[in-house]
């Protein structure tokens, strides 16, 4: 507790708990291929992001590399928004062979082709679940609650065989919650605590699925001294993240598609 | 029945009924065309489910910031007391009846109000976005549309035949010939074009329309 304060009273007081060695958290590693070190076969993957706003790309490549390299990790399931959209990222992890199942809202994009092949060639499998529903069952996971219930999808194909209630005279689908093994994350600043920034709209579900995963790893454009974020400021706590990697200059999927690049 | 209304001019005529100072969320696609025609001298402020409040117009082409999105990918801009949010509070204004209007798209509307507008069947990649999550919980429910399919065949039915986004969800329906409420599970004509009978009307609608003794004229400048 202590300890805590004196990180929130800034930077003269943080000097003086470096130099008491009392200041001992520090979450950050030294490059992309040990942030994702620990993601093996079989584990479900929340990747943030909407398209391309927030998507973690430098993260998802790493882990591509390890799996081209050496076969794992594989047999993966991903939630995400959408599905991927031309030949990088979330698309490229797809094409590699890494993803047994997606669970999103809208596996749609300007170029689809990556999970459309898998899906039409049943090699891959697809839970749709509509995006406040998504969003709500994170959240959820992250908080502890294990199901809710929402009016979307009453009546629908979408909640066939999901329980239903009425409230106040309105009819209600239960829906569980979502965890996961581990979350990949963009964010704008992160400091070594694993307090978080995000970049305009690139937040989406990046704070849910941070506190839905037992592991959440980070890729920020600029990693900071804890106090460099004011209080006030930080929108995910850094409770909820596990490890901090400094990604420079992170490329920006929607502008990488618009140049034709493809992650080979 | 020379004087159909376009796509521009349904959006417009949409745009005629948000109330001053109301917070709209409009659907991907045409929907989002009806943000052209604010009426002068009133605010609203546009919601977009990936978690913005309060965007404007698109920047200009070369300007785009892309991580300054909406839910249909765009690039936007901000206006002055824009604010962002992540996904779970996005859609708590959704369900939670903070919105006064959504405008959405359709493939069918029934008279009971249920709307279909995500899915043509079981072919291809399903795909389903916010919109089951958007129809519930605005104050009103609107949906713009032709009022016929391309190959001419209503739009307004008397039962859905493709799946449901939502079930008696729709409140009003713009379309290129008419002005519709759903009331008591009945299309109610408010306003029709000018030049066209309501017979002609009640031939391309699938279901019965409820014909009140004033229904005004349907007349959009040309935009």
């Amino acid at each position: 507790m202590e300890r805590a304060l004196r990180i929130l009273e800034g930077r003269i007081q943080r000097r003086a708990a470096f130099a008491g060695g009392l200041l001992v958290i520090d979450k950050t590693v030294p490059n992309i291929a040990a942030a994702v070190a620990e993601i093996n076969d079989g584990m479900t993957v929340m990747v943030g992001g909407f398209g391309g706003s927030g998507a973690p790309l430098e993260l998802i490549h790493a882990l591509v590399d390890r799996s081209r390299r050496t076969g794992s990790p594989v047999n993966l399931t991903v939630v995400n928004n959408n599905a991927g959209n031309g030949s990088i990222g979330l698309a490229a992890m797809i094409a590699a062979g890494m993803v047994r199942k997606m669970i999103c809202s809208f596996p749609r994009s300007s170029d689809p082709r990556a999970f459309t092949e898998k899906y039409l060639a049943g090699e891959i499998e697809l839970e749709l679940v509509p995006q406040g529903t998504l969003a709500e069952r994170i959240r959820a996971g992250g908080a502890g609650i294990p199901a809710f219930y929402t009016p979307a999808s009453y009546g629908t194909d979408i909640a066939k065989g999901k329980p239903v209630a009425q409230f106040d005279g309105k009819f209600y689908v239960q829906e569980p919650w979502l965890k996961a093994d581990v979350a990949l994350i963009k964010a704008e600043l992160a400091d070594t605590l694993g307090n978080l920034t995000y970049r305009k709209a690139a937040r989406n579900f990046s704070p849910l699925m941070a506190a839905a995963a037992s592991h959440t790893i980070v890729q920020a454009s600029r990693v900071v001294s804890p106090g460099d974020i004011h209080p006030e400021a930080v929108i995910t706590p850094g409770i909820y993240v596990d490890r901090v990697v400094e990604v420079p200059n992170a490329q920006q999927e929607e502008a990488l598609i618009r140049q034709g690049v493809v992650y080979a | 029945m020379s004087g159909k209304l376009t796509n521009a001019q349904i959006a417009w005529r949409a745009a005629q009924d948000i109330e001053d100072g109301a917070y709209v969320n409009l659907g991907i696609g045409f929907p989002e065309m009806v943000a052209r025609f604010q009426v002068p001298g009133r605010q609203s402020i546009f919601h977009t489910e990936n978690g913005v409040l309060n965007f404007g117009e698109a920047p200009p082409p070369g300007e785009e910031d892309w991580d300054l999105i909406n839910a249909g990918k765009k690039a936007i801009t901000l206006r002055p007391g824009a604010a962002f949010f992540d996904h779970a509070e996005s859609f708590a204004m959704v369900r939670g009846g903070h919105l006064d209007v959504a405008i959405l798209g359709a493939y069918e509307v029934a008279e009971n109000g249920d709307l279909a507008n995500w899915s043509v069947g079981p072919k291809g990649v399903p795909a389903v976005g916010g919109a089951m999550d958007l129809v519930h919980g605005a104050r009103r429910v609107a949906v713009v549309t032709d009022h016929v399919t391309k190959d001419g065949k209503p739009k307004l039915v008397k039962r859905c035949n493709l799946p449901l986004t939502g079930v008696g969800c729709v409140t009003r329906v713009y379309t290129s010939h008419a002005v519709i409420d759903i009331e008591n599970q009945r299309f109610v004509l408010r306003e029709k074009l000018p030049d066209m009978s309501v017979d002609e009307l009640q031939a391309i609608t699938g279901a019965p329309l409820v014909v009140p003794d004033k229904v005004g004229d349907l007349v959009a400048p040309e935009v």
